[in-house]
C-alpha cells in the first residue's frame, strides 16, 4: 500500500479508453462497476467534446460477482452493435474488473460471432502500467489486429505512395495540445512536400489503418504513446520512423534532416530527384519562427542564468529542457520526468542541459526539491503550477495532466515553427511575471494598505526635487507610477511637502517594514 | 419508444446502464463537513485518479484525505493488510492528528475481501484512533450514497442517550445559539428533541435548525457534527429526521440499532418542502405551528422573476445523485412539466412522503406525473430526450456537452448537490441553477446558433 493523493498518470485503462475514443467509429465498453466511467466526463468537459464519448460500461455489480459477467458482456456488446454500429467495439477491463479474472476474452469471442462489430479484448495490466504505457499498447494493439486481419484476407497493399508520405502516429484525446500539435505538423509535412497519409488514433478509422504501410516513414512526435506502433511497423513492414520530438529549433531542424535523410533513399529512384531541406531550414529558423531571434534579443540576454526547474512527461520535459539550456541559455537546475519506464531516455536526452535529474512520480519529491531549488520560473504540470503559487515562483504549463485552461481554444502548438514561438511566449512570461513581482515588492508593494487618493494621476503639491525626480525616472516604467503614490502617501501621513531622495527610501522603507 | 402519460405515479427499472459518480466522491464534502476527521480510501489508482479530476482544485489545498493505494502485493496478499494499513495510519497519525480515521472501502476491496470491519477495531485500539469503516463502492451504491454509508456507519459511535436531567444539560450544548430562543422553545426541551442527520455546509445547517427554533422545535445535534467529537446522542424514543433524500440506510441503522424514531417527512428542498418537512415534524413532535403559511408565501413571491422563467417549460433529469424527487417536485410547484425522473435507487419506504407530496403537487397543479425511472439507461434516456425535446435536461457532465451541441439546454445536476439547496432561504438558489441555462439561451437566442454538430457522424 502507498499513501498518494495526486498521481501523475492516470489508471492503465484511462489510457486505451483515450485510444479507442479517439478513433472514428469505435465504441469501447469497459467492464466496470458504477461510478468508473470518468473519462467520459473529461472528455466532455475538458475536451469540450460535441459528441457523447462512445465509452458505455458494463456495469460490475453484486450479481456479476455473484454470477459472472458472461451474459452481461456478452449482451452489452451485441447490443451496443445493433445501437450505434461501431467499426470495432474494444472490451476494456478495469483494475476492479481483472481482479475477477473472468475469461473476457471467451466472451469477446463469444460476443464476435453474433455481431457485426469487430471485437477485441483491450490488453491491459493494471498493476504494471500506467496511462501513458497502456495507450501506447492499445494503439499497437489496434493496428496489428487490422493489418493482421487485412493480411489473413490478402489485401494489405505494401507499395509506397507516390510522392513521399508519412504517418503522424499519437495524436489522441485529452493530449497535451495534441489538437494544435497535429495542425502543426501537418503543415511542417506540407511545407516539406510530404503527403500526411494517415493520422492516428485521433479521427482516424480503423477501416483504413491497413493503408498505414504505404506510408513512407512514420513520424512519432510523442515518445508516450506511438513509439510501440511504429516499431511494429519498422518490424513487420520496414517502414522507419522519426521519434525526434519537433520541437525548439534545433530539434526541429533534426528531425528535418532525418526527414530528409529517409525520403532521399526512394526519392533518386522513385521520383528522380533528390530532397534538400537546408535553405527551408535556414529561412524558417531566422525569418518565420521568432525563436532564434528572440534567443538573440535583450529580452532573452536578461534571463541569462536564471534558474528553471523542468518538470513534466518524458517528450515535454526533455524538449523543454534543451530549449531552455541549448536555445535561451537558461540554467535548468533540474529537469524530471514521472515516466519511470522511459527514464534511460530521459536521461541520456538531457545529459549536459542540467545541473540535476529527478525521476520520480511522487510529486512531494518534485515540491521538496522545487522548494530547495528555489528557481525563478518553473516549467512543469498543473501539479507543479499549484507548487509555485505556494512557494510563490510563477510557472509555465508544459504537459499533462492538465486543467482546462490548458486545452485551449486558441491555436497553441508546441512543435513545429509556430511552436517556437509559443513556447517563446511561454518560457518568456513566467519569468518577467517572477520579476515584475520582486520588482513590485523592493518598491513597496502592491497599494493595498490604504488609498489615499482615488485618482491615478499624479499631479499632486508636492514638490520633488531634481534628486528625487532623477531618483524616480530610474525606476522602471511599470512600477514608477505605485512607487510615486506610495511616496506621495507617505509623504502626506507625515506632512512632508518636498519630496527628496531621503523621503523616497524613508517611504520605502516604511512600506516594507 | 412510445412515451405514456399516467395519472399516477409509474415506476420503472432499467438496465442501470447510467453515468454517475463514484460514492467515494463523498470524502470531498465530508472531509470539509467533519474538521477533525481523516478519510482514507483503500482503493486502487482508479479511485485515486477519479477523486484527483472530480474534485479539482480541492486537490492541491492539502485536503484531510488520501488513498492507500492497493499494489500488486495487496491483491495477491503477499503483504499482510493489517501491517500495511497500520503503517499509513501511524503516519496519518503523526502528520495530520485528526480526531477520526475514515477509512472507505472500495470496490477491490470488497473483491479481494479485505476485512476492514474486523481490522478497524484492532487497530483503533493500538493506534488509539477511533477508525469508522463505510463501504462506498461502486458495486452497491451511487454517488451521494456515500455519505450514507458513512453516516450509517458513524451512528454507531453516537453517544448513548438518556433522559435524565444531567444529561439534557449536556444536550444543551449541541443547540446552536440562535437569537430566536424564546421561553416556549425551551419548554420543547421537555420534548425529545430531534436529532436530524445528513450532511450540510454549516451555513445551511443553521437554517433548518433555526426555521425549526421559530416553531418552538429544538435541533438536539447534527450527524455529522462540525466535528466528530461532538456527534449528537442517540437512542431508545430519540426523534431522528432526515433533511436529504439518500439517506435511507442511516434511517435504517438509526431506528433498527440505535431505537431512534423516523419522522418521515418530505425533505426541507424548496419552500413547498421546508414548511412540509417542518409541519411534520411539529406534527410529531405534538406542536402547534405558527406562521409557517406566511413564510412560505413570502419566500414563493420573492421567486416571482424565476417563476415566470420557468413556467411551463419542461424538464428531463437522467437521474443520478437521488435529489431527483425532491428537486422534481419543487419545480412542479413551480410550474414546471417533469417529463421523467431518473434516479439510481429509490427507497420507496424512506422517501414515502416525499413520493406523496409529489404526486398531491402534480394533481394539484394539474400536471402529469412524471415517470421515475430507477437505474435508467442513459442510452434510452437520450432517444426519449431526443423525442421529448425537453426544455432542460438536468443530467451528468458526460453529457452535457453532447446535448446541449444538440441544442438541448442542460444543467449539471452535481451542482445540486453542492450547491446550497435547504431551506427557505435557499429556495432562490435552486432556481438560480435551473433558470442559468434558460437566462443564457435569452442571450444568446437571436444568434441562431442552437445545433452545433456535424451531420454523418
Amino acid at each position: 500500500m502507498k499513501l498518494a493523493y495526486w498521481m501523475y498518470a492516470g489508471p492503465a485503462h484511462i489510457g486505451t479508453l483515450r485510444v479507442a475514443s479517439s478513433f472514428k467509429n469505435v465504441h469501447a465498453i469497459m467492464h466496470a462497476p458504477l461510478g468508473d466511467d470518468y473519462l467520459n466526463v473529461m472528455r466532455s468537459m475538458l475536451e469540450r467534446e460535441r459528441d457523447f464519448t462512445p465509452v458505455t460500461a458494463s456495469i460490475v455489480d453484486r450479481h456479476v460477482l455473484a454470477r459472472g459477467s458472461q451474459e452481461k458482456v456478452v449482451g452489452n456488446i451485441i447490443r451496443k452493435d445493433r445501437q450505434e454500429r461501431p467499426d470495432l467495439v474494444v472490451l476494456t477491463p478495469t483494475c476492479t474488473s481483472s481482479i475477477l479474472q473472468e475469461d473476457l476474452q471467451n466472451f469477446v469471442d463469444r460476443a464476435s460471432t453474433s455481431s457485426d462489430s469487430d471485437v477485441i479484448l483491450a490488453d491491459v495490466n493494471h498493476y504494471r502500467v500506467n496511462e501513458l504505457q497502456a495507450a501506447d499498447r492499445a494503439l499497437e494493439q489496434i493496428v496489428r489486429y487490422y493489418l493482421e486481419k487485412a493480411r489473413k484476407r490478402g489485401g494489405l497493399n505494401l507499395s509506397m505512395t507516390e510522392k513521399p508520405s508519412a504517418n503522424i502516429i499519437g495524436i489522441f484525446t485529452l493530449g497535451f495540445h495534441n489538437q494544435h500539435d497535429c495542425r502543426e505538423l501537418r503543415r511542417l509535412l506540407k511545407d516539406l512536400d510530404i503527403e500526411v497519409n494517415q493520422v492516428i488514433p485521433e479521427g482516424g478509422s480503423v477501416e483504413k489503418l491497413e493503408n498505414l504501410p504505404r506510408a513512407w516513414f512514420n513520424l512519432v512526435p510523442y515518445r508516450e504513446v506511438g513509439l510501440m506502433t511504429a516499431v511494429y511497423l519498422e518490424k513487420e513492414f520496414g517502414i522507419p520512423y522519426i521519434s525526434t520530438t519537433p520541437t525548439g529549433v534545433v530539434d526541429i531542424a533534426n528531425c528535418i534532416r532525418q526527414i530528409e535523410a529517409l525520403i532521399n533513399v526512394w526519392t533518386s529512384i522513385l521520383v528522380g530527384e533528390e530532397r534538400d531541406y537546408e535553405l527551408y531550414i535556414d529561412q524558417q529558423t531566422r525569418f518565420v519562427s521568432q525563436a532564434a531571434w528572440f534567443s538573440r534579443s535583450i529580452d532573452c540576454q536578461n534571463l541569462t542564468g536564471k534558474k528553471a526547474v523542468v518538470s513534466g512527461d518524458a517528450t515535454h520535459a526533455a524538449s523543454i529542457t534543451k530549449i531552455l539550456a541549448r536555445e535561451m541559455g537558461i540554467r535548468v537546475s533540474c529537469t524530471g520526468t514521472y515516466c519511470k519506464h522511459d527514464a534511460e531516455w530521459f536521461r541520456e536526452q538531457v545529459q549536459g542541459f542540467c545541473e540535476e535529474i529527478l525521476v520520480t512520480d511522487d510529486h512531494t519529491e518534485v515540491g521538496d526539491m522545487i522548494a530547495r531549488v528555489e528557481p525563478s520560473a518553473i516549467f512543469g504540470t498543473q501539479m507543479e503550477r499549484h507548487i509555485g503559487k505556494r512557494l510563490d515562483i510563477p510557472c509555465g504549463v508544459i504537459s499533462s495532466p492538465v486543467h482546462i485552461q490548458n486545452l485551449p481554444l486558441g491555436y497553441r502548438p508546441f512543435p513545429g515553427y509556430e511552436g517556437t514561438n509559443q513556447i517563446a511566449d511561454l518560457v518568456h512570461n513566467p519569468f518577467t511575471l517572477g520579476m515584475e513581482d520582486h520588482l513590485l515588492e523592493i518598491f513597496g508593494g502592491h497599494d493595498t494598505k490604504e488609498v489615499v487618493t482615488k485618482s491615478l494621476s499624479t499631479n499632486t503639491d508636492f514638490a520633488w526635487n531634481l534628486e528625487s525626480q532623477q531618483e524616480l525616472s530610474e525606476i522602471p516604467g511599470f512600477v514608477r507610477g505605485k512607487i510615486k503614490r506610495n511616496t506621495e502617501k507617505f509623504a502626506r501621513q507625515n506632512g512632508i511637502t518636498t519630496i527628496t531622495v531621503e523621503v523616497m527610501y524613508a517611504a520605502k522603507e516604511a512600506l516594507s517594514a | 419508444m412510445p412515451i405514456e402519460v399516467s395519472e399516477t405515479l409509474t415506476f420503472e427499472c432499467e438496465t442501470g446502464n447510467y453515468h454517475t459518480f463514484c460514492p467515494i466522491s463523498c470524502v470531498a464534502w465530508l472531509y470539509q463537513k467533519i474538521e477533525d476527521s481523516f478519510f482514507l480510501v483503500v482503493g486502487t489508482k482508479t479511485c485515486g485518479y477519479f477523486l484527483q479530476n472530480a474534485l479539482g482544485v480541492m486537490i492541491f489545498a492539502e485536503p484531510r484525505y488520501a488513498m492507500a493505494e492497493l499494489e500488486e502485493g495487496d491483491i495477491s496478499a503477499q503483504l499482510n493488510d493489517y501491517q500495511e494499513l497500520k503503517r499509513l495510519c501511524t503516519q496519518i497519525k503523526k502528520d495530520r492528528n485528526p480526531s477520526v480515521i475514515i477509512w472507505i472501502g472500495t470496490c477491490t476491496t470488497e473483491i479481494i475481501k479485505m476485512d476492514l470491519e474486523g481490522m478497524a477495531p484492532e487497530l483503533e485500539a493500538e493506534i488509539e484512533i477511533p477508525i469508522v469503516v463505510a463501504r462506498a463502492n461502486g458495486l452497491d451504491y451511487a454517488f451521494t450514497q456515500g455519505e450514507d454509508t458513512v453516516l450509517a456507519a458513524i451512528v454507531h459511535r453516537c453517544p448513548q442517550h438518556h433522559f435524565t436531567g444531567e444529561r439534557k444539560n449536556e444536550k444543551q450544548e449541541f443547540v446552536p445559539s440562535l437569537p430566536l430562543g424564546t421561553d416556549k422553545s425551551m419548554e420543547s426541551n421537555e420534548q425529545s428533541p430531534p436529532v436530524l442527520f445528513g450532511s450540510l455546509p454549516s451555513a445551511v445547517a443553521s437554517q433548518p435548525s433555526l426555521e425549526s427554533k421559530r416553531q418552538s422545535v429544538h435541533v438536539s445535534g447534527w450527524l455529522p457534527a462540525q466535528r466528530y467529537t461532538d456527534l449528537p446522542t442517540l437512542g431508545d424514543g430519540v426523534y431522528v429526521c432526515g433533511v436529504n433524500p439518500f439517506p435511507s440506510r442511516t434511517a435504517t441503522t438509526l431506528m433498527r440499532r440505535r431505537k431512534c424514531k423516523l419522522i418521515g417527512a418530505p425533505f426541507p428542498i424548496g419552500p413547498d418542502g421546508t414548511r412540509a418537512w417542518i409541519e411534520k415534524i411539529c406534527l410529531v413532535l405534538g406542536i402547534r405551528t405558527q406562521g409557517l403559511k406566511e413564510r412560505e408565501q413570502l419566500v414563493w413571491e420573492g421567486l416571482g422573476d424565476y417563476l415566470d422563467l420557468v413556467r411551463g417549460k419542461s424538464v428531463f433529469f437522467t437521474g443520478d445523485n437521488l435529489l431527483e424527487v425532491s428537486l422534481a417536485r419543487f419545480l412542479v410547484r413551480c410550474g414546471m412539466i417533469v417529463y421523467e425522473i431518473g434516479i439510481p435507487y429509490m427507497d420507496k419506504r424512506y422517501q414515502a412522503a416525499e413520493l406523496r407530496f409529489l404526486q398531491d403537487t402534480c394533481n394539484e397543479m394539474g400536471i402529469p406525473m412524471p415517470r421515475i425511472v430507477e437505474k435508467p439507461d442513459n442510452y434510452n434516456q437520450i432517444q426519449r430526450m431526443r423525442e421529448l425535446q425537453p426544455d432542460l435536461a438536468i443530467t451528468g457532465m458526460a453529457h452535457a456537452n453532447p446535448l446541449e451541441a444538440r441544442g438541448i439546454n442542460t444543467k449539471w445536476s452535481v451542482e445540486f448537490t453542492f450547491a446550497q439547496i435547504h431551506g427557505f432561504t435557499n429556495a432562490r438558489d435552486i432556481l438560480e441553477l435551473v433558470t442559468r441555462p434558460l437566462r443564457r439561451n435569452n442571450n444568446l437566442e437571436f444568434l441562431g446558433w442552437n445545433d452545433l454538430v456535424r451531420l454523418g457522424r
